[in-house]
């Protein structure tokens, strides 16, 4: 009855997991729209269309949390009492730490020679980094439900996520 | 049925009874409304027969106010008085005001600049306010009878503040919105619906004031914009200005007066149209002192100084397919078609630019001028009610456009609520206490994509008092922003560490606060206070008409969620309403309103409840796809 209390997956009437058919994700986000969205209430009394807005809201969220692999990941992991702290919780493994200032050094030096297939070379390799770590967090959360697990490496798509941006920003800039 | 029961005879509307419904866009240079009319959206036409209306008010001594065609005529002998284009300053300061030559005495005014007329001082709201209300009598002469509501567009990059000065010009005309559509939604509307469009298309809508670019999916009835961008001070103004300030330079003229200034621009306008369709054209003004003045421009001319203003749009499509996530290198597979609305679309250079971008040529089959009212009517329809079972049915699913946030320490910006976030939207953060033993906390809501406050659009100050005094950053204030489906912001802080409450909610209201609607609505009445309060109780009888209304057909689908009791006491307070509503007792039809939209709130909880769940079930996904 309180859809408040209901997880995004429950609300969505989506099974909880990691891996996600993203097309039934879309067609469920559309459907209950279609049903509580307050334009459907333009004329309902006042309850009603305080009610739709309510549920329409939460349907936005629902569908960008879980739209998301970053986001329905650490979403999860909260659930499952291992909430990410992206802001307070830094700690990463040594090699991760020593990638990361590989990638950085080439960021910079990409920026610097204007180097397009650089860039490029890079947000590959991001990309790909990427497909690791959901192969991880799904074997983490899906199978092992290991959530301390799965928050770090959440952390560190997290990460990949932030510095992929800072990459198609350069490539912007570079007009590519 | 028992439901039939509750209802009196010859009292429930008819079934298929059109409730009159509009649709309006309140342009910058002019304005339309439109309505169904048997299943089709056309613009309602003047006397004279034109479907525009010139977004031009001028102010009589007499206390005469003319509105359209006849007050722009009048723009070059009073031009003080004859305001237009007065969308570029709704929701505006003075400095914003005051960015472009223009002939008018700006006063400031907290929250949104004045301008002063020989019928004293107006706010932009009044103005827009009786463009609005010709337009309303239009369509009410036009369709016969009363409107029951209308759908307003607006710029979809209008910040919050032009959004609610929009909202207070319609109520103040009258009119009871539906909704605030965005323009570029509107005219997707129009040709998604016409053409059967499904794919990811880009509205690109140049006006005469104002610059959107948007970026949706259609697919199977629902709308989706995924980004959107834009200018709300860019038009096809600025075009004429960059002509005006041609002239004034090949001809060495010092300051102009406002007679000569708006002779001039008039002069520039028509010159520019011109160059749409040749290859030469002049701009032909008489100036005080220097007799008639011709200079030739030719469309290679005109489009070298306008150029920038061509690149900015551009830049903002860029910003916008990034948005998007679209590739711009392969743009042209991934857009199915671009649209262009706007009457400043006409200019051939933008035309080939979007084609050259987008790999394919811009359609245009639509009036660029109608398209958004045609839109915005069709969606006034759906909203009133006026669709059966066999009527197609849409979803529109609109983002916010500009960031929104909190001034946090070192005049930096907190963002809350990211750009193109889809609406209705809600989401919170928590912040907390920096001194020892503080009890209250100042709170600066800007709106913008900027890190520094400074650069950033203040929407609105407030204060949350009466927080528990604790030791530094042990208190925790959330602070809830929530944009509804008109993209209109709220904002909630409350303070929750220790249960005792401290909470404060505002809706950012740029000066105008309720007291000073209802002294502009009585001004527009005159001082016949009788008016106000016959105006009040017709808008209760209304109030109670809709209520009884949803609640009947509430009634018909879910009565089965209600037990006998309740049931009965629903019927009960239903007849109460109807019974109040015949009379002329103010205070008592509010007060049985009342008691019945209270009776009916979980009964609306329900019906979400089931609505909810049969969504879910996908017994209804086969009415939207």
């Amino acid at each position: 009855m309180d859809f408040r209390s209901k997880s995004h997956f429950e609300f969505l009437g989506l099974p909880e997991s990691y891996q996600l058919d993203l097309q039934r994700l879309q067609q469920a986000y559309l459907r209950l729209q279609a049903a509580v969205h307050p334009d459907r209430f333009a004329r309902a009394g006042g309850a009603e269309h305080r009610i739709a807005m309510q549920l329409a809201t939460q349907a936005n969220e629902a569908n960008r949390t879980l739209a998301d692999p970053a986001r329905r990941a650490a979403y999860l992991c909260e659930l499952h009492g291992a909430p990410i702290q992206a802001e307070t919780n830094t700690s990463m493994s040594s090699a991760f730490l020593i990638e990361q200032m590989g990638w950085r050094e080439s960021l910079d030096e990409a920026r610097e020679s204007k180097d397009p297939a650089a860039l490029a070379g890079l947000d590959r390799l991001l990309c790909d980094h990427r497909s690791r770590l959901h192969v991880e967090i799904a074997q983490a959360i899906d199978l092992d439900h290991d959530y301390p697990r799965a928050a770090d490496a959440v952390r560190r798509l997290m990460f990949i996520d932030k510095f992929g941006a800072e990459v198609a920003a350069a490539q912007d800039t570079l007009g590519a | 049925m028992a439901l039939l029961q509750i209802s009196e005879p010859g009292m429930s509307p008819e079934p298929h009874q059109r409730r009159l419904a509009v649709g309006i866009d309140l342009g910058t240079t002019h304005s339309l409304v439109a309505a169904v009319k048997s299943g089709m959206a056309e613009a309602l036409r003047d006397a004279q027969d034109s479907p525009l209306l010139p977004s031009v008010v001028r102010y009589r001594e007499t206390g005469q106010i003319e509105v359209g065609q006849g007050a722009l005529d009048g723009a070059i002998e009073d031009p003080r008085n004859t305001i237009v284009s007065v969308k570029r300053f709704m929701g505006r300061g003075l400095i914003d005001a005051r960015r472009h030559r223009s002939p008018y005495t700006f006063i400031d005014s907290p929250g949104m600049v004045k301008l002063a007329t020989v019928a004293g001082e107006r706010s932009p709201v009044e103005v827009s306010a009786e463009i609005l209300r010709t337009l309303r009598l239009r369509a009410e002469a036009a369709l016969g009878g009363e409107l029951v509501g209308a759908v307003i567009t607006v710029p979809a990059y209008f910040d919050d503040a032009q959004r609610q000065a929009t909202k207070d010009a319609a109520r103040l005309a009258g009119l009871d919105v539906l909704r605030l559509l965005n323009e570029p939604t509107a005219a997707a509307i129009a040709y998604g619906l016409d053409h059967g469009s499904e794919g990811v298309y880009a509205v690109y809508d140049l006006g005469g004031g104002t610059f959107d670019i948007s970026i949706l999916r259609l697919a199977r009835g629902v709308f989706e914009v995924i980004a959107t961008g834009g200018d709300t001070a860019l038009g096809g103004d600025d075009f004429d200005r960059r002509l005006a300030e041609f002239f004034v330079q090949e001809n060495a003229l010092d300051e102009l007066s406002p007679q000569d200034l708006r002779r001039v621009l008039m002069a520039a306008r028509r010159c520019k149209e011109q160059l749409s369709t040749q290859g030469e054209a002049v701009i032909e003004a008489s100036i005080a002192g220097r007799g008639l003045l011709v200079t030739l421009v030719s469309a290679g001319q005109f489009r070298a100084m306008t150029a920038d203003l061509l690149d900015r749009t551009l830049d903002a499509v860029r910003r916008a397919l990034r948005d998007s996530a679209l590739s711009l290198s392969d743009v042209a597979r991934e857009v199915a078609g671009v649209v262009l609305v706007g009457g400043s679309t006409r200019m051939p250079q933008v035309g080939e630019a979007l084609a050259q971008l987008f790999g394919k040529a811009p359609l245009t089959d639509l009036d660029p001028d109608q398209v958004v009212a045609l839109g915005a009517a069709m969606q006034a329809d759906l909203l009133a009610g006026n669709h059966s079972g066999a009527d197609p049915d849409w979803l529109l699913l609109d983002v916010t456009p500009l960031s929104l946030g909190l001034e946090t320490m070192g005049g930096l910006v907190e963002r809350i609520i990211a750009r193109n976030s889809t609406i209705p939207v809600a989401r919170a953060q928590e912040f907390t206490t920096f001194k020892e033993g503080q009890t209250a906390m100042a709170l600066h809501v800007v709106q913008g994509e900027r890190e520094l406050v400074a650069d950033c659009r203040s929407l609105a100050r407030f204060e949350l008092r009466g927080i528990p005094p604790m030791a530094a950053g042990a208190a925790r204030i959330r602070v809830m922003f929530q944009v509804d489906a008109d993209g209109l912001l709220s904002v909630t802080a409350r303070e929750q560490s220790q249960g005792i409450e401290a909470s404060i909610e505002v809706k950012p209201s740029y000066g105008l606060s309720d007291d000073d609607i209802a002294r502009m609505l009585k001004d527009s009445f005159g001082s016949a206070d009788v008016d106000m309060k016959a105006r009040a109780l017709r808008e209760q009888q209304v109030d109670a008409d809709r209520l009884l209304e949803a609640t009947q057909v509430a009634l018909e689908a879910d009565a089965d969620l209600l037990d006998a009791a309740e049931l009965d006491d629903i019927g009960q307070q239903m007849r109460a309403l109807r019974a109040a509503a015949r009379g002329d007792d103010s205070g008592l039809i509010a007060s049985v309103l009342d008691a019945l939209s209270r009776s009916t709130e979980s009964f609306a909880a329900r019906r979400m409840d089931r609505a909810v769940r049969q969504a879910l079930a996908g017994r209804r996904l086969d009415d939207i796809a």
